[in-house]
Protein backbone atom coordinates (compact mmCIF):
# COMPACT_ATOMS: atom_id res chain seq x y z
CA UNK A 1 0.00 0.00 0.00
CA UNK A 2 1.11 3.63 -0.94
CA UNK A 3 -0.25 6.55 0.07
CA UNK A 4 0.98 10.41 -0.26
CA UNK A 5 -0.87 12.44 1.89
CA UNK A 6 -1.43 15.97 3.63
CA UNK A 7 -3.20 14.24 6.77
CA UNK A 8 -1.90 13.35 9.63
CA UNK A 9 -0.09 9.67 9.51
CA UNK A 10 -2.03 7.01 10.68
CA UNK A 11 0.48 4.80 11.99
CA UNK A 12 -1.74 2.64 14.15
CA UNK A 13 -3.94 1.83 10.61
CA UNK A 14 -0.56 1.71 8.50
CA UNK A 15 0.50 -1.04 11.03
CA UNK A 16 -2.92 -2.91 11.08
CA UNK A 17 -3.02 -3.24 6.96
CA UNK A 18 0.25 -5.11 7.18
CA UNK A 19 -1.21 -7.29 9.66
CA UNK A 20 -1.74 -10.92 8.55
CA UNK A 21 -1.75 -14.79 9.09
CA UNK A 22 1.17 -15.56 6.91
CA UNK A 23 3.25 -13.35 9.15
CA UNK A 24 5.26 -14.01 12.15
CA UNK A 25 6.55 -10.41 12.46
CA UNK A 26 5.65 -6.79 11.52
CA UNK A 27 8.04 -3.34 12.23
CA UNK A 28 7.20 -0.17 11.70
CA UNK A 29 9.78 2.60 10.97
CA UNK A 30 8.34 6.44 11.74
CA UNK A 31 10.18 9.42 10.44
CA UNK A 32 9.65 12.17 12.87
CA UNK A 33 10.46 15.71 13.11
CA UNK A 34 13.69 16.43 14.89
CA UNK A 35 14.65 19.92 16.77
CA UNK A 36 17.99 19.71 16.69
CA UNK A 37 20.09 18.76 13.84
CA UNK A 38 23.96 19.68 14.26
CA UNK A 39 23.13 22.26 17.18
CA UNK A 40 20.84 24.04 14.91
CA UNK A 41 17.25 24.32 16.12
CA UNK A 42 14.82 23.53 13.77
CA UNK A 43 10.77 25.11 14.32
CA UNK A 44 8.98 23.26 11.72
CA UNK A 45 9.74 21.62 8.54
CA UNK A 46 8.11 21.86 5.34
CA UNK A 47 7.66 18.73 2.42
CA UNK A 48 7.36 19.38 -1.28
CA UNK A 49 6.65 16.47 -3.63
CA UNK A 50 6.69 15.42 -7.24
CA UNK A 51 3.16 13.57 -6.50
CA UNK A 52 2.68 11.69 -9.73
CA UNK A 53 6.43 10.72 -9.82
CA UNK A 54 6.19 10.15 -5.99
CA UNK A 55 3.67 7.54 -5.80
CA UNK A 56 5.46 5.75 -8.51
CA UNK A 57 8.16 5.68 -7.49
CA UNK A 58 7.02 4.52 -3.96
CA UNK A 59 5.27 1.84 -5.72
CA UNK A 60 8.29 0.52 -7.40
CA UNK A 61 10.10 0.11 -4.66
CA UNK A 62 7.32 -1.30 -2.65
CA UNK A 63 7.70 -3.95 -6.07
CA UNK A 64 11.41 -3.99 -5.62
CA UNK A 65 10.90 -4.89 -1.92
CA UNK A 66 8.38 -7.94 -2.41
CA UNK A 67 11.35 -9.12 -5.07
CA UNK A 68 14.62 -8.75 -2.75
CA UNK A 69 12.78 -10.23 0.84
CA UNK A 70 10.42 -12.34 1.54
CA UNK A 71 7.75 -10.30 2.68
CA UNK A 72 4.15 -10.40 3.83
CA UNK A 73 2.97 -7.00 3.14
CA UNK A 74 4.38 -3.43 2.88
CA UNK A 75 2.98 -0.46 3.61
CA UNK A 76 4.43 3.45 2.95
CA UNK A 77 2.99 6.66 3.69
CA UNK A 78 4.51 10.17 2.99
CA UNK A 79 3.10 12.95 4.42
CA UNK A 80 3.49 16.35 2.58
CA UNK A 81 2.94 19.96 3.94
CA UNK A 82 4.21 21.84 6.86
CA UNK A 83 4.79 20.06 9.88
CA UNK A 84 5.30 20.60 13.35
CA UNK A 85 8.44 19.44 15.65
CA UNK A 86 7.50 15.41 16.67
CA UNK A 87 5.27 15.15 13.89
CA UNK A 88 5.55 11.71 11.42
CA UNK A 89 6.83 12.58 8.15
CA UNK A 90 7.00 9.15 6.81
CA UNK A 91 6.04 5.62 8.22
CA UNK A 92 6.65 2.12 6.50
CA UNK A 93 5.12 -1.14 7.94
CA UNK A 94 6.51 -4.11 6.83
CA UNK A 95 5.05 -7.88 7.89
CA UNK A 96 6.77 -11.10 6.90
CA UNK A 97 6.97 -14.50 8.04
CA UNK A 98 10.36 -14.42 10.36
CA UNK A 99 11.47 -11.24 11.97
CA UNK A 100 14.87 -10.63 9.98
CA UNK A 101 13.27 -9.87 6.89
CA UNK A 102 10.60 -7.60 8.21
CA UNK A 103 13.75 -6.03 9.73
CA UNK A 104 15.84 -5.91 6.54
CA UNK A 105 13.16 -4.47 3.79
CA UNK A 106 12.01 -1.64 5.90
CA UNK A 107 15.53 -0.31 6.77
CA UNK A 108 16.33 -0.85 2.95
CA UNK A 109 12.64 0.53 2.15
CA UNK A 110 13.72 3.98 4.23
CA UNK A 111 16.97 3.98 2.59
CA UNK A 112 16.46 3.41 -0.77
CA UNK A 113 13.02 6.11 -0.21
CA UNK A 114 15.31 8.92 0.94
CA UNK A 115 17.66 8.18 -2.12
CA UNK A 116 15.13 8.07 -4.89
CA UNK A 117 11.58 9.54 -4.27
CA UNK A 118 10.92 12.75 -5.89
CA UNK A 119 10.08 14.96 -2.61
CA UNK A 120 11.99 17.64 -0.69
CA UNK A 121 12.82 18.93 3.04
CA UNK A 122 13.09 22.59 3.53
CA UNK A 123 13.86 23.65 7.18
CA UNK A 124 12.80 26.62 9.21
CA UNK A 125 15.37 27.34 11.60
CA UNK A 126 14.34 29.29 14.94
CA UNK A 127 16.81 32.01 13.89
CA UNK A 128 14.40 32.74 11.35
CA UNK A 129 16.57 31.19 7.94
CA UNK A 130 14.92 28.84 5.90
CA UNK A 131 17.08 26.16 3.64
CA UNK A 132 15.76 23.53 0.89
CA UNK A 133 17.59 20.00 2.16
CA UNK A 134 19.45 18.78 -0.75
CA UNK A 135 21.75 16.24 0.33
CA UNK A 136 25.35 16.92 -1.55
CA UNK A 137 24.69 20.29 -2.21
CA UNK A 138 26.41 23.04 -0.47
CA UNK A 139 24.27 25.86 -0.32
CA UNK A 140 25.63 29.01 -0.51
CA UNK A 141 23.10 31.34 0.35
CA UNK A 142 23.59 30.23 3.52
CA UNK A 143 26.41 29.51 5.66
CA UNK A 144 25.67 26.32 7.67
CA UNK A 145 24.35 23.22 6.13
CA UNK A 146 22.12 21.16 8.14
CA UNK A 147 21.12 17.80 6.98
CA UNK A 148 19.20 15.01 8.04
CA UNK B 1 8.68 21.43 -30.51
CA UNK B 2 7.13 23.15 -27.72
CA UNK B 3 8.00 21.28 -24.29
CA UNK B 4 6.62 21.86 -21.23
CA UNK B 5 9.15 21.88 -17.93
CA UNK B 6 8.21 21.43 -14.42
CA UNK B 7 10.35 22.54 -11.58
CA UNK B 8 10.13 21.75 -8.01
CA UNK B 9 11.97 22.30 -4.98
CA UNK B 10 15.21 24.88 -4.88
CA UNK B 11 15.21 24.39 -8.62
CA UNK B 12 11.07 26.16 -9.03
CA UNK B 13 12.67 29.15 -6.44
CA UNK B 14 15.23 29.80 -8.94
CA UNK B 15 13.60 29.86 -12.01
CA UNK B 16 10.73 31.51 -10.45
CA UNK B 17 7.96 29.39 -11.44
CA UNK B 18 6.91 25.87 -11.17
CA UNK B 19 6.03 24.94 -15.13
CA UNK B 20 8.38 26.87 -18.11
CA UNK B 21 7.30 25.77 -22.33
CA UNK B 22 10.32 25.85 -24.15
CA UNK B 23 11.00 25.42 -27.82
CA UNK B 24 13.54 22.84 -29.16
CA UNK B 25 14.56 21.10 -31.93
CA UNK B 26 13.10 17.82 -32.35
CA UNK B 27 15.06 15.35 -31.45
CA UNK B 28 16.49 17.24 -28.51
CA UNK B 29 18.14 15.56 -25.42
CA UNK B 30 17.50 15.75 -22.11
CA UNK B 31 21.11 17.61 -21.31
CA UNK B 32 20.59 19.79 -24.58
CA UNK B 33 17.56 21.05 -22.84
CA UNK B 34 19.72 21.58 -19.30
CA UNK B 35 22.10 23.28 -21.04
CA UNK B 36 19.04 25.60 -22.65
CA UNK B 37 17.42 26.04 -19.54
CA UNK B 38 20.78 26.74 -17.82
CA UNK B 39 21.24 29.77 -20.45
CA UNK B 40 17.98 31.04 -19.93
CA UNK B 41 17.74 31.18 -16.69
CA UNK B 42 21.42 31.77 -15.09
CA UNK B 43 19.86 31.00 -11.47
CA UNK B 44 20.01 27.51 -12.61
CA UNK B 45 23.93 27.44 -13.19
CA UNK B 46 24.74 26.51 -9.27
CA UNK B 47 22.73 23.41 -9.36
CA UNK B 48 24.05 22.38 -12.69
CA UNK B 49 26.07 19.72 -11.83
CA UNK B 50 23.15 18.25 -9.40
CA UNK B 51 20.13 18.63 -11.32
CA UNK B 52 17.88 15.84 -11.81
CA UNK B 53 15.51 15.21 -14.69
CA UNK B 54 12.83 13.11 -15.13
CA UNK B 55 10.83 11.97 -18.38
CA UNK B 56 7.61 10.11 -17.57
CA UNK B 57 7.82 10.00 -13.84
CA UNK B 58 11.23 7.96 -14.52
CA UNK B 59 14.45 9.46 -13.81
CA UNK B 60 16.18 10.63 -17.43
CA UNK B 61 19.89 10.54 -18.32
CA UNK B 62 21.45 13.42 -20.35
CA UNK B 63 21.21 11.24 -23.66
CA UNK B 64 17.27 10.16 -23.37
CA UNK B 65 15.88 12.19 -26.43
CA UNK B 66 12.82 13.66 -25.77
CA UNK B 67 9.02 13.82 -26.78
CA UNK B 68 6.50 16.70 -27.33
CA UNK B 69 4.60 14.55 -25.48
CA UNK B 70 6.56 13.96 -22.57
CA UNK B 71 6.04 15.27 -19.01
CA UNK B 72 9.38 16.20 -18.08
CA UNK B 73 10.50 17.07 -14.91
CA UNK B 74 13.76 19.01 -13.26
CA UNK B 75 14.61 18.74 -9.48
CA UNK B 76 17.71 19.13 -7.00
CA UNK B 77 18.45 15.99 -5.21
CA UNK B 78 15.54 14.65 -3.16
CA UNK B 79 15.46 14.95 0.83
CA UNK B 80 12.29 13.05 1.57
CA UNK B 81 12.31 10.77 4.58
Amino acid sequence: MIELTTEPIDYNQLTESVRDHAAGAVTLFLGTVREFTRGVQTSWLEYEAYPDMARASMAELEAEAFQKFTVTKIAISHRTGTMALGEISVAIAVSSPHRDQAFEAGRWLIDTLKERVPIWKKEHFADGREEWQHPGMTPHTNTKGAKS
Amino acid sequence: MNLNVLFFAAARDAVGTDTVTVDVPDGSTVGELQQLMIQRTPQLERWSQALLWAVNNRYAGCNQVLHASDVIACFPPVSGG
